[in-house]
């Protein structure tokens, strides 16, 4: 007898649910193993990591501001992974959103914040567009694939908003330091919560959540980008231009990340930086797919990637423990997270006699 | 029962007195929370490296008095100033926050904790209960130009760079500087890498330098890879931030440290004392925060003795390496000869002086 | 003028060798169908193992085999999560990249600050020295001769071997060869653990010999680049070489121009690299359909045969 995998007819609905829930059990029992080995008490490094930090007022609007980016940045880049379009490039691309929504910010200073903020969100969107429409370009003229394209242009967009705060956009009052001056109230985001840093970028994010599950799930053109991934050959049979599909699926992930730098700039940074984020285009990426692709995923993968950088920051704080370790921790829940997900496609089953056929699997991946 | 049965009422009595007595001996005794914030890994040699060096030297001299606690890799940006907040909320009473970019999210946070004290290095905000702290290493950089002057046989040196702020071409120029007091003829050519701490991008530029004539190299950046790369490419190269001897043997010269101990142990003495004030320090080879390496050996004597003896004149305020005459590399006269130059122009220094190759990269 | 160019061509080779073992260890993988984007991580714990047992023992090669097994272990967790457990290969990958920063930062802290002895240059008495020639092709580090060995390997297995076959096909089409008898697992296992110990041998190289000395995150995203690469080189070996030869000169060459002084930001060169891979792939990706010959059709699907 052995145990094997047995794809089950259509995707258990149950499991959808639960299979978080095994994730969350085996990171229980690994966590515990991890931090009894490093000699902290467990139920102490579980409650610092996941309660402490959302134990406040403050601590949730920090939880929320930082999903909030996340939030973006995954649910653009999941509208090109669905079509198979793979854009790994949202770092670059929010970070041209910030220094077109920041260069506004320090053009228009004296304007009044009811028009400049809602300027600077657009300049951000289509900075951010138009940078993830270079790999779109690249890749419907010249073939050039996109995952590559798309990721060397981080580098150059982070060079360059290192060239604009060193050079012509430094503040000249900051001793020629590498940042801009500060941007002036109308240029920063309301906040939300009282005593909090939460900012009406979160409304943003959870407005964008819900645009892009209208787009998936009511749209004809979100129709076609799921037939797309799913089933290249068919779409093309069906009129659906793989061009067009490669152009939404890019400007679109091009877009949000461009509010979601933003977001950061006119929020809680309220100037230009040489860095305005700390990866939240790659962990996007991830973000994305533990969200399984889909907006309300999202929004709840978002939250858990926030919750675990503020765990990891309070783990150092209160435990003492060294920022590798918190990273190999997130790195193993994920793994969990990823892995419990199989059994939505499949069951175990325990079996004498081996059958045959392939089924291919319902996870999809970069292809051309 | 009664609530105030005679064994009750005993118990609370013991209980109040024994809170009394808790109480008044945490008053006497609780250490004060000193918190700091790194930019880096700690890590053992670097910028980080430094700071923490000096904290655990504070710890020490304080011993008993203080508990001290640090969260690294923070990025500058939005993440700081949740940090310290964090900090300053968890009861940590001062908090030194070790990095430029944390200067606005420091001022930000200490506005939220008017009771906590703050103190930033190398920013230029201050507040009530925000201090700032920074180091004259330019001074060091003066004297490792002066051995790299005399050490030089090819008259080419060679400088790994991270970003051009004002702190690196402060000290690129006060390199040159000293090494034509007494090399009239020496250059410095600059390779900028554009970043902090990549060993490997760190070493190309050292490579690139030696393979243009460079024979004693320096470096602004974070990792020990140039040290290492002289070593094995057996050229000079003269340590920043740590002393690298023991990753280039042969190949240091000498190294400039920087040593915020004494400093941290002061303020944070300050604090327990109920005395600590914002201050706004720039302290150098006087007040200890800049200190050479022991120097190799093969550096002769009368180098040895030109650079205590500038080092002296330096701390006694007898010397400044920014002395007039000076002009940048573009020949125009920056400063008349027998001036000085005034710490708010050495801070937006902005070009390079006579004697550094190239255009400083990004400036108007 | 000679002598500034074999220099150079020394300097491009040491730079890109580190790039030249993980990406040729990706290449299999992704060959094999698999796309594994942990590469950075797997670098870095190959490295910090190779550091912590040439430090322990005194033996650098001894390190560099042990990098090489650690980065075939970490690689082995990807495996599980994405061969046997369907996991989704973008996020697992990711994920363990993540992972792998965290563990190698974490088994390296006691040993930040050693001293090893690296691996140094090749020194063969009289080759070496040889006018030009010597330097040119005697002098170079071992790791940059093994990466050359281990191109010459991959190349045949690939191109001319019946196995190399079989991974390619399993590439393309895992259902056709599983229906012909393949077992598309257990290639699949093989390749991704092939590009674990190549990527974990990159790592050894950082640590032992490019950069000797192990701080956490010391390959600074080179993971990423070598990534870059594969794609960059459409899936053919000797285009990895071309590839990372081309980003570490023009990394070179840019620093070249620095040091003489040239009047450009230095962020505009530094983009320099970034920005030439992406026109050379413009240019050289015009022919879709060379393209899709040579890209591994099921790239990146998981594949379940229901037995």
């Amino acid at each position: 007898m052995r145990i094997a995998l047995e794809a089950r007819p259509e995707p258990s609905r149950l499991m959808a649910w639960a299979s978080p829930l095994l994730a969350a059990a085996a990171t229980l029992v690994a966590g515990f193993m991890l931090f009894s080995l490093l000699g902290k008490n467990p139920l102490d490094a579980f409650f610092v990591i996941f309660i402490e930090p959302v134990s406040t007022r403050y601590g949730v609007g920090e939880l929320l501001l930082k999903a909030s980016p996340l939030m973006l940045c995954a649910l653009g880049l999941a509208v090109g992974y669905r079509a198979n379009v793979w854009n790994i490039g949202a770092e670059g691309q929010l970070t041209i959103g910030a220094i077109c929504g920041g260069g506004l910010a320090l053009w228009l200073p004296q304007l009044n914040g009811a028009w400049l903020l809602p300027m600077m969100i657009v300049a951000g969107a289509a900075g951010g567009t138009a940078w993830a429409a270079i790999p779109a370009w690249l890749r419907t003229r010249c073939n050039a694939n996109e995952i590559l394209t798309s990721l060397m242009l981080v580098y150059v967009a982070t060079l360059g908003l290192s060239y604009l705060v060193q050079g012509p956009w430094r503040d000249p009052e900051g001793f020629n330091f590498p940042q801009s001056s500060m941007f002036g109230d109308n240029a920063l985001l309301p906040l939300l919560l009282t005593g909090t840093r939460l900012n009406v970028g979160f409304l943003l994010a959870l407005a964008v959540i819900a645009a892009g599950w209208l787009f998936t799930a009511r749209t004809l053109a979100g129709f076609r980008m799921r037939v797309a991934g799913l089933a290249p050959c068919a779409a093309s049979y069906a009129g659906i231009s793989a061009k067009r599909t490669v152009w939404i699926g890019m400007l679109v992930g091009g877009a949000t990340a461009g509010i979601a730098g933003v977001g950061e700039v006119a929020g809680p940074i309220g100037q230009l930086l040489p860095s305005v984020s700390p990866g939240y285009g790659f962990a996007a990426i991830i973000v994305a797919f533990v969200g399984r692709l889909h907006p309300l995923g999202i929004a709840l993968a978002s939250l858990l990637m926030s919750l675990l950088y503020l765990g990891g920051e309070a783990a150092q704080i209160g435990l003492g423990l060294p920022s590798a370790v918190t990273r190999m921790f997130q790195g193993m829940l994920l793994f969990f997270l990823l892995a419990a997900d199989v059994f939505i496609g499949y069951r175990l089953r325990f079996r004498r006699s081996p059958g045959a056929g392939a089924i291919p699997a319902p996870a999809q991946g970069p292809t051309r | 029962m009664s609530v105030l049965s005679p064994k009750s009422v005993l118990f609370t009595m013991l209980a109040v007195l024994a809170g009394l007595v808790s109480v008044s001996a945490i008053a006497a005794d609780t250490p004060l929370k000193v918190g700091f914030v790194y930019v880096s890994p700690v890590g053992d040699a670097g910028w980080t490296s430094q700071h923490d060096a000096a904290r655990r030297e504070m710890e020490k001299a304080l011993a008993g008095k203080v508990v001290t606690k640090y969260v690294e890799n923070v990025p500058e940006g939005a993440d700081a100033e949740r940090v310290i907040r964090e900090l300053a909320q968890s009861g940590y009473q001062l908090i030194f926050t070790t990095s430029f970019g944390y200067m606005n999210p420091t001022i930000k946070v200490a506005k939220q904790f008017p009771k906590t004290y703050f103190e930033h290095a190398t920013g230029y905000k201050t507040d009530k209960n925000v201090g700032i702290y920074n180091a004259r290493f330019y001074e060091g950089r003066y004297l490792a130009g002066i051995v790299a002057g005399k050490m030089t046989k090819s008259n080419i040196a060679g400088y790994v760079a991270a970003f051009p702020i004002p702190e690196v071409v402060m000290g690129i120029n006060a390199f040159t500087r000293g090494m034509r007091s007494v090399n009239p003829n020496a250059v410095t050519k600059v390779v900028w890498v554009n970043t902090w701490y990549d060993p490997g991008r760190e070493r190309e530029a050292a490579d690139t330098l030696i393979s243009q004539g460079a024979d004693v190299l320096t470096n602004h950046t974070d990792s020990t890879a140039v040290m290492q790369d002289a070593e094995a490419k057996k050229v000079y190269a003269i340590a920043y931030h740590s002393d690298m001897s023991k990753y280039g043997p042969h190949a240091q010269l000498t190294a400039v440290t920087h040593q915020w101990g004494a400093y941290y142990t002061k303020e944070v003495q300050a604090a327990i004392d109920g005395k600590w004030k914002p201050g706004s320090i720039w302290g150098g080879i006087r007040e200890g925060m800049i200190r050479m390496a022991p120097f190799n050996p093969v550096v002769p004597k009368d180098v040895q003795d030109l650079v205590n003896r500038t080092a002296a004149d330096i701390a006694s305020g007898k010397f400044h390496p920014f002395t007039g005459p000076l002009s940048d590399n573009d020949g125009h006269e920056r400063l008349a000869a027998g001036k000085v130059i005034s710490d708010d122009a050495l801070l937006k220094m902005d070009y390079y002086v006579e004697g550094v190759q190239g255009k400083l990269p990004a400036t108007k | 003028m000679i002598e500034h160019a074999i220099t150079l061509f020394a300097l491009t080779l040491a730079a890109g060798t580190v790039l030249v073992f993980a990406a040729l260890g990706e290449l299999v993988t992704e060959k094999a169908g698999v796309l594994n984007l942990g590469v950075e991580g797997m670098m870095l714990v190959g490295a910090v193992a190779a550091f912590i047992v040439a430090d322990q023992t005194g033996h650098a090669w001894l390190g560099a085999l042990a990098g090489t097994l650690a980065g075939a272990a970490l690689s082995l967790i990807f495996a599980v999560l994405t061969l046997s457990l369907l996991a989704n290969q973008v996020a697992a990958g990711l994920a363990l990249s993540l992972f792998g920063i965290g563990l190698s930062a974490f088994t390296g802290l006691s040993h930040v600050g050693h001293v090893i002895d690296p691996i140094a240059p090749l020194a063969l008495p009289g080759l070496s020295d040889l006018p030009v020639i010597g330097r040119l092709l005697f002098a170079h580090s071992p790791f940059v001769y093994l990466s050359l060995l281990l191109f010459a390997l991959v190349q045949w297995f690939l191109f001319g071997t019946r196995a190399g076959l079989v991974l390619r096909a399993i590439g393309e089409s895992p259902q056709s060869a599983h229906a012909i008898g393949h077992k598309v697992i257990a290639v699949r296992y093989g390749a991704v653990t092939f590009g674990g110990a190549c990527a974990g041998l990159g790592g050894a190289y950082m640590a032992l010999a490019y950069a000797p000395m192990w701080t956490e995150g010391m390959t600074a995203g080179r993971g990423w680049i070598a990534l870059a690469l594969v794609v960059f080189a459409n899936w053919k070996p000797w285009r990895v070489l071309a590839g990372a030869y081309l980003f570490g000169a023009v990394t070179l060459v840019q620093f070249q121009a620095q040091a003489m002084g040239v009047d450009v930001p230095s962020q505009f060169l530094a983009m320099l690299p970034y920005a030439a891979t992406i026109i050379v792939l413009a240019l050289i990706s015009r022919d879709a359909v060379a393209i899709r010959r040579n890209a591994p059709a099921s790239l990146g699907r998981a594949f379940h045969a229901d037995d």
